[in-house]
Parts: C-alpha cells; structure tokens; sequence
C-alpha cells in the first residue's frame, strides 16, 4: 500500500505538473503519437478498404493482412525506425517519429480489415437496388455501403486506437516521449513511485479511450461486437 | 553507427548462431508457458461460464480490461511485489491470453446445435459425458482459433519482456538499440516474425489431425 500512496503523491505533487516533463506534456505527447498514427492508418486503410470492399476482389489481402499485423512486433518495428531514422535523418530519430512509423503498421491491419468485412457483408440485394435508382458507384459507397458497414468500421478503428494507445508507451524505450517516459525512466532510476504513477496514467488513458468509443458507437447507434478481436503490439 | 555500416553482417550472425538459438529457446519457453497457463485458467474460467452464464459478462470486462493494459505498464506495475523475474512476466503474459481464449472456447461449445446437444442427452449421456465427448469436440475448431491468435499475440508481446530482463528475441531487439547495431535487431524481429508464421501454421495443421470430419468443408 506504500507505494500506491507514493504513487499518488507523486501524482499530485504540483511539480509533476509542469516543464517538458510534466504530466500535461506526456500526455499530450502521448495523444499526439497515438493520434497521427491511427490517423494515418485510418487515411490509406479506410478508402483502400471501401475499395476493395465495394469491388469485392483482393479478399485475400484484406483478410490475411490482419494476422501479418499481429505476427510483427512493434517493439522491434520501433527500435528499427529508430536506428534507421538515426542513419538518414538523425534530427529526426528521437521523440515522434520512430513511435509514430511504429504505430503505423500496428493500427492498419484492423482497421483495414474491419472496413473491407463491413463493405462485403452488406446486403448485395440493397447494393443492386440502388445500382437500380440510378446511384453513381461513389454515391452507392458513401450513401450504401459506408452507412451500413459503418458498425465494423468503427470497431476497426477502436480496436486500433485501443492497441495503438497502449503499444505507443514502448516509444520511450528508443528516447521518445509520452507516457512511457514515466515507466521508463522510473525502472532505469528504480523510482517506483513514478513507474506506478506512469502506469497508471497510461491504463487510465487507454480505458478512457474504449469507454470512449463504447459512448460515441452507442450515440451513433452503432454497437457491434463483431469484428473485434483484440491486438497487442 | 557509421553510415558505411551494412543493414546485416552475415559474419556477426555466422559467429553468434549458439547465441541465437538460446534466444529462440528462451523466447519459445515464455510462449509455451503463458499459452498453456492461460488455455489451463481460460478452460476454469469459460467452464464457470458456462456453468453460470450470468458471469460471462463480468469475466469478459475483467479479461477485457486487462487487455487494454499496456505490457510495459502491467510489467512495471507488477515488479514492486514480483521483481523482476519470469513470474512478473508471465502474469502479464497470461492475462493477455486469457481475454481470447475465454471468449473463444466458451463461444465454441455455445454454438453446438441444440439439436447434437439433445440428440446426445437422449442417447443417454450424462451432462458430463456430453460435455466431454459431444460439445468439446465441436467447439475444437473455435478452441484452436483462440490459441493461433493468443500464440501469435503472445510471440509479438515476449519481445517486450526482455526489457525486464527475461531473454527471449527481444534481448537481441534490446542489443541492436543499445549497441546501435542493426545486425541482432533485424534477426530478432525477423526471427520472431518467422516464429509467429509457423506457430499459426502448425496449429493449423494440429487443427485439421485432431478434427478429421471438418476437412469436408
């Protein structure tokens, strides 16, 4: 119980609340990483996957691409952007890019294979109807097919978000930012009390993200639990 | 590192190769141990659930909410009661396998039809017997499917746990940061890739001998 009461002191120490490596700062880092690397998972993921969806061909890659995503560890994804930012573009090897080139790979298999099953299985009768009325293919992708497929579409991006939140605290190993910071340096300096208040933060934050989601896929009413098998990088 | 350093040095790997093997060792011990406790408390765990479908519900929040713990933070969060030892990483190890095991078995014996399920009652099967020798050998193709994602999962996780100190790949992924040297971090990542592949293949292959009557499909 000791260090839990450490720990929470460390917490609401005011002077961990401030500097470069006050809590707000890491947080934000940390949102920031997690953030920009769903991002831009979701912008190559999500159009290829209504594509491929929508023309019902490369099922094999859509598919198979998840367990790809899962056999590759992130851990060494990050130290291997590291080291090869350290070689081309050594300004650019330490904080947010190493972290966010490994978040990349992470987030982009769900999400990728969450749209193209939510595209395939709607209903090919609703798709061929509004062929029917007159739709243009773009207008039956994001009048159709987007709307119906949207319950797997968003559990693709909370499953990534969800992963991506928690694997981006491995950043700090290779000299990024963020949460991981905290867990880090308190296990290199044997400072319990930080480590805990690191981890803590972190859980608090990647919980917070699916209580999130569980929200905002029930106020667009658009709970699914299909579709959601969970990954760790 | 210079830049006229190559990507790989095939003599380092060449000189290091009983080196190598004893990470793979290693790495394949942690797996074996966090997949085979979790399948062991999974089975406890989905068997309460059946048992008492009321429970379902909170085993899988719990599970779930385990899941979403980072590894690094779960780690660190152990080491002041557990150290730094194989036990600080195996629990984080199972509870990561436990959220798709418990969900996959306990899916699998409920997607028995009901009418295999009664056909065995009235052929005078205890519920036990029913449950041995009717529902479980159903459910295998879900069970397996569970173990292929917590295998793979869990081969991607082990190179963390060299962070706390426990060998495995990661110690080689660990090398390249430290030393600044690419050679050991690309055949750790290659290697556990490599590891990952052929574990979901193998259990496939496992899958499809103990499961002869589902190759029809």
């Amino acid at each position: 119980m000791d260090f839990l009461l450490a720990a929470l002191a460390w917490l609401a120490a005011p002077i961990h609340w401030s500097g470069p490596d006050g809590i707000p700062t890491r947080v934000l880092e940390h949102l920031a990483y997690s953030l920009s690397g769903v991002g831009a998972a979701a912008l190559v993921a999500i159009p290829l996957g209504l594509m491929l969806g929508h023309i019902g061909r490369g099922a094999f890659l859509a598919i198979n691409i998840a367990g790809v995503g899962r056999a590759l560890p992130t851990f060494a994804l990050l130290v291997i952007a590291f080291l090869l930012l350290a070689r081309t573009a050594p300004p650019l090897a330490f904080g947010f890019w190493p972290t966010f080139l490994a978040m990349v790979p992470l987030a982009l298999p769900p999400i990728l294979t969450n749209t193209y099953v939510g595209v395939r299985g709607v209903d090919r009768d609703v798709v061929e109807a509004a062929r029917g009325m007159g739709m243009s293919e773009l207008g039956i992708v994001r009048a159709v097919e987007v709307p119906l497929g949207m319950p797997l579409i968003l559990a693709g991006l909370r499953t990534a978000s969800i992963a991506v939140i928690a694997t981006a605290t491995l950043g700090a190993l290779v000299a990024g930012g963020g949460i991981g910071r905290y867990i880090v340096d308190g296990l290199a300096l044997q400072e319990y009390e930080r480590l805990f208040a690191g981890a803590f933060l972190v859980a608090l934050l990647a919980i917070g993200t699916e209580l999130a989601f569980g929200l905002l896929e029930r106020m667009s009413g658009h709970t699914s639990t299909v579709g959601r098998v969970p990954l760790r990088g | 590192m210079s830049t006229d350093e190559p990507l790989i040095r095939w003599d380092w790997i060449a000189s290091h190769v009983p080196d190598i093997a004893a990470r793979v060792g290693e790495h394949l011990v942690l797996v074996g141990i966090a997949v085979g406790a979790g399948l062991v408390m999974a089975f406890a765990l989905a068997l309460l659930a059946i048992w008492r479908p009321r429970l379902y519900g909170p085993i899988v929040w719990v599970t779930g909410t385990l899941y979403t713990i980072p590894s690094l933070a779960l780690f660190a969060l152990l080491i002041p009661f557990t150290g730094l030892s194989l036990l600080t990483a195996e629990i984080g190890l199972v509870g990561y396998t436990l959220l798709i095991l418990v969900r996959n078995i306990v899916i699998g014996i409920r997607e028995v039809p009901a009418e295999v399920r009664e056909s065995a009652t009235a052929m005078g099967y205890s519920p036990v017997q029913r449950f041995a020798l009717v529902e479980l050998p159903i459910a295998v193709p879900a069970i397996v499917a569970g173990v292929r994602l917590a295998t793979v999962t869990t081969i991607g996780l082990v190179t963390v746990t060299a962070v706390i100190g426990q060998g495995g790949l990661g110690s080689l992924i660990l090398d390249g940061l430290i030393l600044f040297f690419s050679t050991p971090l690309i055949v750790g990542a290659a290697l556990s890739v490599l590891l990952a592949v052929a574990a979901d293949a193998g259990l496939a292959l496992v899958q499809r001998a103990v499961t002869p009557w589902s190759r029809a499909r």
